[in-house]
């Protein structure tokens, strides 16, 4: 009896037919697939869940700066979504300089899109005056310094601290930096003449 | 009667042994593992990498006892350890300098590794999980320099996540995602430790178990990089070169942990700062998102390859060139058993050629480590020949060049070099 059993067992699992292998086959691949799908669905959750947060991107809603104390030839730190906006008030001078030095520059005629298309123009503003720019460097992030002293060989503008990137005072790189990029230019308008507001332009309010 | 009785410890091992493989584990692992009778100075580096890792694991629990990942809470609680813990800045300072112990030991280990060929065959898969060991190491290293929050903690970490955002097409949303914000924030601080304290030391524990299950596989390789399995005694079949792990190299390597010790606390005690190196003057100063310190710089065990980063130049605006000769700086050693065509082992019956290139390769990573440390304009600019380029970034791109050949033509020089004859057995006075 019992060796009886034994053989029958042995006759589908030990010398499957054909049609068994199919069959088998066919079942393996389906659970795999099903397997499979089940894991992509559970990595949603885990995987989303290192996104920015909904109070992450709440924080990066638009801040008013206001101006009114900036002396020319200064420079003002805002904050915005947690990271520095600078705003430099230039001097004539200043502007006479940024003129002279394009053939020093990666990118002087703002090919990249780093700015928004209201300050895609010489001075990369929208009033010439003031300058604003992220001041995080297009390298690796780092916040270059102020080096605003002019001297023989340099115009005045920023040193990154972190690799040595140079950019003038309209946030345009100098050739040979490591940073590829000019500094970028946050989306932003005046909403009075003393008071701007970063995050936001009349474009994006339309 | 009183024959048939047994020890009562003795009963307790035979009740372990028929249910748990007790003894025949000790015996295959310790003492009737048979290492190489010729083991010198190089071979006390891979049980004392254990010994820090069980340092690390000891005094990382104590730690996470006290300390907060949260960034308002962070820098403070470290300070708190420090000042108001009984016993909390030995503790702290035995993790930060373990921290680099840990580089300076398996940095040593990797170069026995090297020089006596012990990535060869049949040894390829150990090299291959040491190479994995070391890159969870680096990760383990980086996401713990954040949690005190200091300036060099946040603008270092801003400058590794920033790496990623290089990435073509995927490169900012993925450094967005490994941020969890737009910058970092409290929400990498919490993620990066939940990386460190659970995370990687689960990898690297598994890591550190496969890595010496398959040494104990294979066997050992030694100084003279012939294999003891070679000559089995007739009768016995225990290699005629090899000795018991256990007594003879546990009782060795006791002497080394003594050494070890003695430098680690050394270090602890009275310079656990080690000048800058260990700990930077920066990260006593809280993160402050919105000002960079003027000079940057990573802990000196990453520095050789961050100094690659430096030296590539992007490629039109993409910076991704450099991250990646980073990247293969790093991982080029676990190309080393595929790319050394020699037909010896060990740098004792190599050739003046390999002998040069290993010297060349030394030499500038130890100059790319210092150039990491410093800022790149640290020796002034060179004339118009050179576009007004930095020199240290000069000397940086050449050693850098160096550094990648020194594998690149592995093939061809270690082909070529003029090796002496290997002996039969093990060389031993």
């Amino acid at each position: 009896m019992s060796e009886n059993k034994i053989d029958n067992n042995c006759l589908s699992f030990c010398q499957p037919s054909e049609v068994d292998l199919q069959k088998r086959d066919f079942l393996v691949k389906a659970t795999a697939a099903t397997g499979a799908v089940g894991v992509a669905a559970v990595a949603v959750p885990f995987v989303g869940s290192m996104l920015p947060s909904e109070r992450a991107k709440a924080a990066g809603a638009p801040v008013e700066i206001d101006i009114s104390k900036l002396k020319p030839g200064e420079k003002m730190t805002a904050e915005w979504r947690g990271q520095p906006v600078w705003i430099v008030r230039r001097t004539p001078e200043m502007l006479a300089k940024l003129a002279k030095h394009d053939d020093q520059l990666s990118d002087p005629n703002l090919e990249v899109p780093q700015q928004p298309e209201y300050c895609k123009n010489k001075d990369r503003a929208i009033k010439p005056e003031y300058a604003v720019m992220l001041g995080t460097c297009t390298h690796l992030g780092c916040s270059p310094n102020d080096n605003f002293v002019a001297t023989a060989e340099w115009d005045g503008g920023f040193v990154c601290p972190c690799h040595g990137s140079k950019f003038d005072l309209s946030g345009r790189v100098f050739k040979g930096s490591p940073a590829p990029k000019n500094l970028l230019i946050p989306p932003h308008q005046y909403l009075t003449d003393t008071t701007l507001l970063v995050g936001e332009d009349k474009k994006a309010e339309a | 009667m009183a024959t048939n009785k047994k020890p009562i410890a003795a009963g307790v091992l035979d009740w372990v042994d028929a249910r748990f493989p007790l003894t025949s584990t000790i015996k295959g692992h310790l003492t009737e593992y048979y290492a190489p009778k010729n083991f010198n100075f190089w071979y006390f580096f891979g049980s004392l990498a254990l010994l820090v890792l069980v340092l690390q694991i000891v005094t990382g629990i104590f730690l996470t006892m006290n300390y907060k990942p949260d960034a308002e809470l962070a820098f403070a609680s470290v300070e708190y350890i420090m000042r108001d813990v009984f016993g909390g800045n030995i503790i702290r300072y035995m993790h930060s300098t373990g921290a680099s112990m840990f580089f300076v030991v398996v940095y040593l280990h990797m170069f026995r590794g090297i020089i006596y060929g012990s990535y060869r065959n049949p040894r390829e898969l150990i090299w291959l999980f040491g190479v994995g060991i070391f890159l969870v190491l680096m990760g383990e290293a980086f996401f713990g320099y954040l949690l005190p929050w200091g300036q060099m903690s946040y603008w270092g970490a801003q400058v590794i996540v920033n790496l990623f955002s290089t990435v073509p097409f995927i490169g900012p949303d993925l450094s967005e995602w490994l941020r969890g914000d737009y910058l970092v924030s409290d929400a990498t601080l919490n993620r990066f430790f939940a990386f460190h304290v659970i995370a990687l030391p689960l990898v690297l524990l598994g890591l550190v178990a496969v890595h010496i299950v398959a040494l104990h596989e294979v066997g050992s390789n030694n100084p003279d990089g012939v294999e003891i399995k070679k000559n089995k005694d007739k009768e016995t079949g225990i290699p005629l070169d090899g000795i018991p792990f256990h007594p003879y190299y546990s009782v060795k390597d006791m002497v080394g942990v003594v050494v070890f010790l003695m430098v680690f606390f050394a270090i602890v005690f009275f310079m656990p700062e080690m000048g800058g190196y260990f700990l930077e003057a920066n990260n006593f100063i809280p993160a402050d998102p919105l000002k960079t310190p003027p000079h940057i710089a990573p802990v000196w065990y990453f520095t050789p390859y961050y100094s690659i980063l430096r030296a590539v130049p992007p490629i039109g605006i993409s910076q991704f060139p450099g991250v990646v000769a980073m990247g293969l700086s790093v991982v080029a050693f676990a190309f080393l058993p595929w790319l050394d065509k020699s037909p010896v082992k060990s740098i004792r019956y190599r050739g003046k050629l390999y002998k040069r290139w290993l010297a060349a390769f030394v030499i500038s990573f130890v100059i790319l480590g210092y150039l990491g440390t410093v800022p790149g304009d640290v020796w002034g600019q060179f004339g118009s020949w050179l576009g007004r380029a930095d020199r240290a970034t000069v000397l940086a791109r050449i050693c850098a060049v160096v550094y990648f050949a020194f594998f690149a033509l592995m093939p061809w020089y270690t082909k070529k070099d003029q090796t002496k004859p290997v002996p039969e057995r093990v060389t031993y006075k």
